[in-house]
């Protein structure tokens, strides 16, 4: 990847933002509408193969340009960036522990966005503390049978196949050397209700009933039960990235309105950027973002040098999406009430950042895991 | 049928331009840079000529610094076959750039020759015309339609009056307008991809190119502020202001 290539990409990104996704944006979110020319759109320009290996008809981004994608599309609108999230952090678990049958048989697929995927790890009674999961599948000659029920499942409505966390043993201790991923195309035994949410809307998040679903056995990714969560976990490397991207993509939207905003609006005689606890306000939803994007680029080169990039995607997504969030409000105190109004795009973005704290792992459970990571590299 | 685009590197369209402190020009460094919009529109057009199987190949030609080859790469990336760089550091003026292009058509032979109207930059509106002339052949100029006919091709151009269609017997020079098309932009593999389409590179020496300037620019100067309008009370002042401040009445 040349800096020039890059260069060529993100302009395209751009000109894509631009033209088919900030015109209907808006609308489309207000009407909680699935964007299905913009995912149409999406296919076209690749946007489903971004980190999934040339060979299998991918355009094997790194995670800093990947980054930078997800970066921009979320300061138009971040659901936008969550259709390609989960597809491509169960692309890039086929792509790293599938066999080369799986690999052979559905990445090139993956890529061209003609199977957009989903991955199912939630449940009504656990997300966090995922070794509580009880969806069960159970072997039955050359299939897997699955019963169970999972909850929160973005791009479960209009996604063609989903990675789905379940128990193959429900008796092992530690309880994830019984869990497995398996890839399980849409068909009987499935049921999907949409959920309606706060944010993140227009992008399909449901709940999922599994029913005497059958999977055949060759579609258990790696083709080894027990390797289930690992295999997950290893996949949200790159999913805490494209979080923390958003974060950065939120907070810098949010700035730019803002400082457009605070130089044209006027109280007392002056533009308000002038007042001192405005230009507070603005440096330091600036300084935040700038540290968010270095945070996030710090992790991408560390998960591009094939190193373990748990902590420092940890970092980038805890810090980016607190300024998300932040900045969220900030920009809505600037912009006193057209920034509470819902014909701007403000109070979206009030909306869509507390997603952030929560997907992908809490912040909560992010800082365990940095502090984790922390003592295990510095020990005493 | 063979056709050769034009493109020119120019500070995008969505930035806002600045002097610089001397006058001599306006700040580049740290600027975003893209393709010339008129130029997209003539990329886009002989596209889709080749797509519509009228055009078998689609040279891009950018005269300018290093950087000139991303703008030719992206033109590669959107479709053509492949670029020609000539590498200059200094400022061409149109007459140059007519005559580079002049001798690559010379050397490439091509069918049509689509450019920009004009760039956005400097806004001359002369180098379609000026190769043209060199060429001894027929223009069309601010084109909106084109279509390939038997030997010839039919243009539509925006005129005051209304629409002007001509036939130009080919060879011949086309410059486009706004409204001739909406240009696509790359998709993702394509870009991939145009990494492996050749940009031959030459310089105007090799070329045997006169580049000299002919013009010489004094300053450059920011457009005035517009100032703050102020409000009347009556009609009757605004008579009066009419007719004795601004002395139109
Ligand atoms: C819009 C949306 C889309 C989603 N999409 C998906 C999806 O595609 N696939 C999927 O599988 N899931 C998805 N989720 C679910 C998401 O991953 C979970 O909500 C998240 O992991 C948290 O789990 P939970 O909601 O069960 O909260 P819980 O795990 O019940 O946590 C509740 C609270 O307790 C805290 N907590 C838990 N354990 C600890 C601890 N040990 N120490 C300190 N604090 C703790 C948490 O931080 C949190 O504050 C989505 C959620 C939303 C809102
Ligand atoms: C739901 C809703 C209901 C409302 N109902 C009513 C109502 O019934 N009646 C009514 O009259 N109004 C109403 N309002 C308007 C509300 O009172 C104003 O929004 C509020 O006073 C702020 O004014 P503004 O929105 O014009 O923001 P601005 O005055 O433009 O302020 C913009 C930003 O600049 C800051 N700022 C301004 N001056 C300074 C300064 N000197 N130093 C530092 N910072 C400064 C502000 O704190 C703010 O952050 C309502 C607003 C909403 C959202």
């Amino acid at each position: 990847m040349t800096d020039e290539q890059e260069s060529l990409i993100l302009d395209s990104i751009d000109r894509f933002i631009a033209r088919d996704v900030k015109p209907v944006a808006h609308d489309l979110e207000a009407a909680d509408a699935y964007p299905i020319e913009i995912v149409e759109k999406m296919k076209e320009i690749g946007l489903f193969g971004a980190t999934v290996a040339p060979e299998y008809g991918g355009l094997g981004l790194g995670a800093v340009t990947y980054a930078r994608i997800v970066e921009r599309v979320s300061a138009a609108w971040m659901s936008v960036a969550g259709i390609f999230n989960a597809h491509l952090i169960m692309a890039a678990v086929v792509e790293r522990f599938g066999t080369e049958e799986q690999k052979q048989r559905y990445l090139p697929r993956f890529a061209s966005g003609e199977l957009r995927g989903a991955v199912a790890l939630t449940e009504p009674d656990c997300g966090t503390d995922l070794q509580a999961i009880t969806t069960r599948a159970v072997r039955d000659g050359n299939d897997y049978v699955i019963n169970g029920a999972k909850m929160w499942i973005t791009n479960s409505i209009y996604g063609h196949i989903i990675a789905v966390l379940v128990k193959t043993d429900p008796g092992t201790d530690p309880p994830h050397k019984g869990m497995s991923l398996l890839l399980v195309e849409k068909g009987d035994g499935i049921s999907v209700s949409k959920l309606d949410k706060l944010g993140y809307r227009g992008i399909d998040t449901g709940s999922m009933v599994f029913e005497d679903c059958r999977v055949p056995a060759d579609n258990l990714i790696g083709g080894e039960e027990g390797r289930g969560l690992q295999q997950i976990l290893a996949g949200m490397e790159l999913g805490r990235i494209n979080v923390a991207a958003r974060g950065v993509g939120i907070a810098q939207a949010c700035l730019d309105e803002s400082l457009a905003y605070a130089q044209v609006r006027k109280t007392f005689g002056k533009p308000i950027c002038e007042h001192q606890a405005i230009q507070i306000k603005l440096a330091d939803m600036a300084t935040g973002v700038e540290a968010a994007r270095l945070l996030v680029e710090k992790a991408a080169r560390v998960y591009d040098s094939g190193q373990r990039a748990d902590m420092e995607a940890g970092m980038a997504k805890l810090f980016a999406s607190e300024v998300a969030l932040k900045n969220s409000l900030e920009a809505m105190r600037i912009h006193g009430a057209y920034g509470y109004s819902t014909e701007y795009n403000l109070e979206r973005y009030y909306r869509d950042a507390p997603l952030l704290a929560i997907g992908e792992g809490t912040n909560e459970l992010q800082r365990i895991i940095i502090a984790r990571e922390l003592i295990k590299r510095n020990p005493v | 049928m063979k056709i050769l685009v034009s493109v020119k590197r120019v500070i995008d369209a969505n930035v806002k331009v600045r002097v610089k402190a001397d006058r001599t020009g306006v700040e580049t460094a740290n600027v975003k840079m893209s393709m010339n919009p008129f130029d997209e529109i003539a990329v886009e057009e002989a596209i889709r000529l080749a797509e519509d199987g009228k055009a078998a190949e689609i040279v891009v030609v950018s005269a300018g610094p290093e950087k000139c080859s991303e703008t030719i790469r992206t033109a590669l990336a959107m479709g053509a076959d492949r670029g020609i760089h000539v590498t200059c550091e200094d400022a061409l003026e149109p007459l140059a750039v007519a005559k580079i292009l002049k001798a690559i058509v010379d050397r490439e032979t091509p069918d049509i020759v689509i450019a920009g109207k004009q760039a956005i930059d400097d806004d001359c509106n002369q180098t379609g015309q000026m190769l043209a002339g060199l060429l001894g052949w027929p223009q069309g100029t601010f084109v909106s339609k084109l279509e390939i006919g038997d030997g010839e091709v039919q243009v539509t151009r925006e005129v005051d009056g209304g629409l002007e269609t001509l036939a130009l017997e080919l060879p011949c020079v086309v410059t486009t307008d706004l409204r001739l098309n909406e240009p696509r932009y790359a998709s993702l593999p394509n870009i991939m991809r145009a990494k492996k389409k050749p940009i031959d590179i030459v310089t105007p020496e090799e070329l045997g190119v006169d580049i000299a300037p002919r013009l010489t620019t004094l300053k450059i100067e920011e457009p005035p502020k517009r100032e703050a309008g102020v409000k009347l009370e009556t009609a009757a002042e605004l008579i009066d202001k009419l007719a004795n401040e601004a002395g139109v009445i």
